[in-house]
């Protein structure tokens, strides 16, 4: 306990950072994310194939490369000098946008295309059958799946303790500098992760139930 | 081809495309151009920096820590399919005590960053006077973490079947070991089977993060080299593209076995169909031909 008391300014310290980070990336990978599902569900062929590769390249690379690549090869390109908090939220942002783009594109496919065209027989405009029926259903099945991408978000900042970027995977370093007892230290920081993904896995189990949509 | 967002296009529409298309090839041609001129304004491709490619001693570096590489991914994939096999009928168990401990162990390990837990079995250990190795260490952690999401699958597998094949099992006699073995656990992993093979994807692309720890696997091989100032002038870009393709092909061989299980899956069960025409050819006539 004398760990967490004697140190509780750099835990929360630490933690803010995470969710710092963790949000600036969330935001920047929904927009990019949704963005990507847009390219993908595109009539345009052109646009769907920048997609796929994107989706399909970035997915099968492990995140501590995108970090690797963007801390330590980008930089000898000498195109925009970035921090490596900046460096971090650009991998991060990158990495997660791809997740997005799945779960935001199978949540489209999920609505039958009976009912855009059941819509469209109705008189309904573009608008309305966006906002009124295609949107409220793919909401539904995209919301749970987010959730879960979003805890692997948030789990994956600790990434960035390997490149220099101070958030709660870097208290162990801090702890022993000082000489305190660092296996305790990360237990306290493994429970701290446990409070912030608990409700959210709540959350996500709550909609679920309550959004399942029978078909 | 009619999707929900947008109408079978008429004449107007193709025409748009058509101009979109143009604009879209342009917009990725300009930025291939972009990247490729900066490889080469700032000398990314020079012989010094492919040098290393020459050296045998690197090749087998090279070789040694993609088997690095892939015998924790081995390793850490049977145990954690290990793991979740056990925690999930821990879950599915009907007694509460066995079932209600189960639940918390896969949830917090399901919430632990695995970069934590690497930490905890690498840094945190030896405190208590317990020195893993880093592979141990990875490994374990892929266990443990993979092992729980595992379960999850596993469980959420058997929970998919309908409530009538194990009343079925259970009117005919069956008891609790012989339904799961026998009815539920064949029609379950069948239905998991590309999921599974997705989470063993994560878990290759997972043992990345035993970079964190000095784990010598295929992205510490890559900075050791790329960082090489003195005898190859920091070649991080050209190494780097290698990592990266070695890591994509590893998982996308997976992925395609993933994709191959499915389709095997998809096919009608109730007629067996074969893709040797020649055994479909009646008997009589092989019996004649061979006579």
């Amino acid at each position: 306990m004398s760990v967490l008391t004697n140190n509780l300014d750099l835990f929360l310290r630490a933690f803010g950072q995470t969710l710092q980070l963790f949000a600036v990336s969330a935001v920047l990978s929904l927009v990019l994310g949704t963005l990507l599902a847009a390219l993908r569900v595109s009539p345009v062929p052109v646009f769907r194939g920048v997609g796929t590769t994107y989706v399909t390249v970035v997915r099968n690379t492990p995140l501590t490369l995108v970090f690797v690549f963007f801390v330590f090869a980008y930089p000898l390109l000498e195109i925009l000098k970035i921090d490596e908090y900046t460096a971090a939220v650009v991998a991060l942002t990158l990495y997660t946008a791809a997740f997005v783009c799945e779960v935001v594109r199978s949540g489209i496919n999920t609505v039958p295309v009976g009912q855009a065209e059941a819509s469209r027989a109705l008189g309904l405009t573009f608008t309305q059958m966006l906002g009124n029926v295609v949107l409220p259903q793919a909401l539904r099945s995209v919301v749970p799946p987010m959730t879960s991408t979003m805890i692997a978000l948030l789990k994956n900042t600790t990434v960035a303790s390997g490149f220099a970027v101070f958030q709660a995977g870097n208290i162990r370093e801090t702890l022993a500098d000082q000489g305190d007892n660092v296996l305790i230290g990360l237990l306290w920081v493994a429970l701290g992760f446990v409070i912030l993904v608990m409700p959210l896995t709540y959350v996500q189990q709550v909609f679920e139930k309550r959004w399942s949509v029978a078909r | 081809m009619s999707m929900v967002l947008f109408d079978v296009p008429g004449p107007k529409a193709r025409v748009r495309h058509k101009i979109m298309a143009v604009v879209g090839i342009a917009a990725v041609a300009a930025a291939l151009v972009y990247v490729v001129m900066r490889f080469v304004v700032t000398d990314q491709f020079t012989a010094r920096r492919l040098d290393w490619i020459n050296y045998k001693q690197i090749q087998l570096s090279l070789v040694e820590a993609i088997g690095n590489t892939l015998s924790a991914f081995a390793v850490g994939a049977v145990l954690a399919l290990l793991f979740g096999a056990i925690f999930a009928a821990a879950r599915l168990s009907d007694h509460a005590w066995v079932r209600v401990p189960a639940a918390v162990i896969v949830e917090v390990f399901r919430a632990i960053p695995l970069v934590i837990m690497m930490f905890f079995f690498y840094y945190g250990l030896p405190v208590a006077g317990v020195k893993l190795s880093a592979f141990t260490a990875v490994v374990v952690s892929l266990m443990l973490y993979n092992g729980s999401v595992l379960a999850e699958i596993f469980r959420a597998g058997i929970n998919s079947l309908p409530k009538g094949q194990s009343e079925a099992a259970y009117a005919l006699g069956m008891r609790k070991t012989q339904v799961m073995t026998f009815v539920l656990l064949p029609q379950a992993l069948r239905a998991m089977l590309p999921t599974i093979i997705s989470q063993l994807v994560v878990l290759l692309k997972d043992t990345a993060l035993g970079f964190l720890i000095t784990f010598e696997e295929l992205l510490r091989w890559g900075t050791r080299i790329g960082g090489d100032a003195v005898n190859f002038g920091r070649p991080m870009i050209p190494v780097m593209i290698v990592v990266a393709l070695v890591y994509i092909g590893l998982c996308l061989l997976l992925t395609w076995l993933a994709t191959y299980l499915e389709k095997r899956n998809r096919r009608n069960k109730k007629v067996i169909k074969t893709d040797n025409p020649d055994a479909q050819k009646p008997v009589l006539m092989d019996a004649s031909a061979a006579g």
